[in-house]
């Protein structure tokens, strides 16, 4: 028998079907190629660049801007560097991002559940809302809101809503809340709240642990750092006859509004829109996380005697968080993206300010990585986060 | 048997239009019920009478009406608007044959389409007539649009299914006959930066999709390479896209790309927009097709593999239909996408629809108007926009609901 066996004999691939070395082959290939077309691209762009004796080069950062900037955050003057300019860029960029952000998550969250609601009206004035506002396009929006802040009066006929938000042709102006001259001798009390805050918490999770019994401690520690926080402010206050935290409400002086904050008409049309556009996104995605929890719970919850503000507040906006971060977090890197379109309604973003840069320099190349590179950073920062949000929220499903 | 009889015997008895009762129940069934609903009926009247006292009173409507061809082909030469028409006609034969021989979602674009013709044509015959008057009025060519929409609909509903895969090729073809028809024979008729308004946005968000397509699931496949130098490209390129703004990757293309190219190589500006809509719409159409490959169970690859198919093979036979057939409805979702954000090449200084509007808005014959002529024309090109994605969006939903009914 074993002998009728035919001797093994040691078969080799031929090297050509060995998928080994096709996939090795097929690589240096692919690289070849895709370096060979980027060397192409590098080579005639420097070429080009050379005649036209422009060659990259960063050394334009540290010259003088010598441009104004309509807004910005910090002190700002054209004899500033083209680098600090850019810097003024990002900080306004964030600066919207963020205001938007907020805004648009807490109208965002309003409409997903007027979407939901029991209320004939509420309901179908939602939707058709928010059919009319994602299916036209934001830049389209964006040029709407700015044409309507050109149509707005003088300051001296601002239109007030409720004495606190007044709209004119500057912009708007609208109570914001300032400190006081001994804010100072608040902050200590500030510390103390998070402190106190942040050891109830610690304790509370100890304590849960030990008894092995799951529980909750974010809401507690809120409201004691809150009260410390408020007595604080009571104790200042009262020892020193001014408040250290005021609201300041414009009023209106001979020639302009003295108080609050004034907001230029390019940033309140580009908030305008970015929150009008995004929250009707952000709306559907609360909408659909809510439809999405069982609906076994919602029964369960009520039928345990809990009113419909405590069902939602407490069993399904819980659960439909989770399903909500992961599209939530690209809105908000879309709202962060889509406040590049501040070049077209004038206000002076990273994006419209690497524009005049690249106008007065000549420096395409250089600007463009720039600029691509500080979006970038943005976007995976943000979803760094935000994955690691997820991940603790994730955790709370057994 | 039982059961059923008892729950028929327990159903509750059907009310009949009891108007209180709906009221009571929808609109004021707690106290913070009744405040919303007296609040928002005050405010809906107040914006639905405001808007159309401003409809009916403004004067404004002119603007927008005598730059109907504007708005609808930008400043293609007069001489050769029969070139779009013809493209119009083309499209509507197909979509007339589609929606015979398909029906469903197809037969309701179709007679969507056909009646936007007709609305068309009742705005035309509302508008001063052109000047020189032309042969072939565009009324005529609007009604006659229509009717051969009617016509490839009969013809289809008789031809039935022999016609499917003839009417799939046509529609292949279509993007490259339209590009040829609008261009002239070689490019040479109408240059492309004549192109423009709905005409040019149409173009680009279809450019979009159909050059991206093949980048797109190229970059999917490669990133679900087992070969780490192919996956790496794609995945460095589809982050990096998504990592920037649209209009960051318009000013590249603008600005760039003439500077990658050898001078005698020249691009006009249409072109290099349709480059960077392309390169951008192909990292989220990758995505897309990713979620779709991703769906496919594993046992289809094993099972093409068992049968002796090869990697190629299985790709090409067995998962990418599936997979693309799966994100059917949510490629329709990046194409509503697309074709809102291609209005932001109106800041690159390109007239499509956008910027047609913002063009009319500043043309001197509307300056005495008070207040200027942009509610108008800004409404007139937002509803265009708005037709257009509100039908796509409803139509992926319907096609996302019978795909559901298959799978069931």
């Amino acid at each position: 028998m074993a002998t009728a066996a035919p001797p093994v004999q040691k078969t080799t691939i031929p090297f050509w079907r060995d998928t080994r070395i096709l996939a090795v082959l097929f690589q240096v290939l692919f690289v070849i190629i895709v370096v060979g077309v980027l060397w192409f691209f590098y080579t005639t762009m420097m070429a080009g660049l050379r005649q036209a004796n422009l060659l990259p080069s960063f050394a334009f950062l540290s010259q003088p801007a010598s441009f104004s900037i309509g807004e910005s955050v910090i002190a700002y003057d054209p004899s500033n560097t083209y680098g600090y300019a850019l810097l003024i860029g990002v900080l306004n960029t964030i600066r919207v991002a963020i205001a938007g952000v907020i805004l648009a998550t807490i109208i965002g969250i309003i409409l997903g559940i007027s979407r939901l609601s029991e209320n004939w009206l509420l309901r179908n004035v939602a939707t058709v809302y928010v059919e009319i506002v994602r299916n036209v396009p934001l830049l389209l929006q964006l040029f709407m809101w700015l044409a309507l802040t050109q149509t707005f009066p003088r300051q001296q006929d601002s239109i007030s809503i409720f004495g606190l938000i007044y709209l004119h042709n500057r912009g708007v102006t609208m109570a914001w809340p300032v400190t006081g001259s001994d804010f100072g001798a608040w902050v200590p009390w500030l510390w103390l709240g998070l402190l106190a805050g942040i050891a109830f918490y610690v304790v509370r999770r100890i304590q849960f642990a030990r008894r092995d019994r799951p529980g909750v401690a974010m809401p507690q520690a809120f409201l004691l750092a809150g009260a410390v926080v408020a007595i604080g402010y009571v104790f200042v206050g009262l020892s020193n006859g001014e408040w250290p935290l005021s609201l300041s409400i414009p009023e209106l002086q001979r020639f302009n509004f003295v108080g609050g904050i004034g907001l230029t008409p390019g940033f309140a049309a580009l908030l305008a829109g970015l929150v009008i556009y995004t929250s009707v996104f952000i709306g559907e995605i609360v909408r659909s996380g809510i439809q999405a929890v069982n609906k076994g719970q919602r029964e369960a919850a009520r039928a345990l005697g809990l009113t419909p503000g405590q069902t939602l507040r407490l069993v399904i906006f819980p659960q439909a968080l989770r399903i909500m971060i992961p599209p939530m977090t690209s809105q908000y890197l879309n709202l962060t993206k889509n406040s590049s379109l501040a070049v077209a309604v004038g206000y002076p973003d990273l994006f419209s300010i690497a524009g005049t840069t690249l106008n007065q320099t000549g420096q395409t190349v250089p600007v463009i990585m720039m600029v691509m590179a500080a979006y970038l950073t943005v976007s995976l920062v943000t979803s760094l986060f935000m994955n690691w949000y997820n991940k603790r929220i994730q955790l709370v499903e057994r | 048997m039982a059961t059923e009889v008892s729950q028929s015997q327990t159903r509750a008895p059907q009310p009949g239009i009891d108007v209180p009762g709906w009221l009571r129940k929808n609109l004021f069934s707690t106290w913070y019920n009744s405040l919303i609903s007296v609040v928002l009926l005050v405010i809906v009247v107040q914006v639905v009478t405001g808007f159309f006292q401003w409809a009916f009173t403004t004067e404004g409507w002119i603007a927008a009406a005598s730059n109907g061809r504007l708005i609808l082909v930008g400043r293609y030469p007069a001489a050769e608007l029969w070139r779009p028409q013809l493209a119009l006609a083309l499209v509507a034969i197909l979509l007339g044959l589609s929606g015979g021989v398909w029906r469903g979602i197809a037969q309701a674009l179709t007679i969507g389409f056909a009646g936007m013709m007709l609305v068309l044509t009742a705005l035309w015959t509302q508008l001063p007539p052109a000047n020189p008057p032309a042969p072939l009025t565009t009324e005529l060519v609007l009604v006659g649009i229509a009717a051969l929409v009617g016509g490839a609909y009969a013809a289809g509903r008789a031809g039935g299914e022999r016609l499917r895969w003839p009417i799939i090729v046509g529609w292949f073809l279509a993007y490259p006959t339209i590009i040829m028809i609008l261009q002239g024979f070689g490019g040479t008729a109408v240059p492309t930066n004549l192109w423009g308004g709905l005409m040019l946005t149409m173009l680009l968000s279809v450019s979009g999709i159909v050059l991206s397509f093949p980048l797109g699931v190229l970059l999917a496949l490669g990133r679900r390479s087992s070969l780490p130098v192919v996956k790496f490209f794609c995945v460095v390129y589809i982050e990096l896209i998504r990592g920037v703004p649209l209009i960051t990757v318009l000013f590249m293309a603008q600005l760039m790309l003439p500077l990658f190219l050898p001078s005698e190589v020249r691009i006009d500006a249409v072109v290099r927009a349709v480059v960077a809509v392309t390169l951008f719409s192909a990292a989220y159409l990758a995505e897309n097709v990713r979620g779709g490959l991703q769906s496919i169970p594993k046992g289809q690859v094993e099972a093409a593999r068992a049968l002796g198919l090869n990697v190629v093979k299985t790709t090409l036979l067995i998962t990418l239909p599936q997979a693309l057939k799966a994100v059917i409805p949510v490629l329709v979702g990046q194409f509503i996408s697309l074709f809102k954000d291609t209005s932001l090449v109106a800041i690159i200084g390109l007239l499509d629809l956008l910027g047609v509007a913002r063009a009319i808005n500043t043309q001197p014959e509307w300056l005495g108007f008070p207040g200027g002529v942009w509610r108008e024309t800004f409404f007139v090109v937002a509803v265009i926009y708005w037709i257009f994605s509100f039908t796509m969006s409803r139509s992926s939903r319907q096609i996302e609901a019978n795909l559901n009914r298959g799978a069931r």
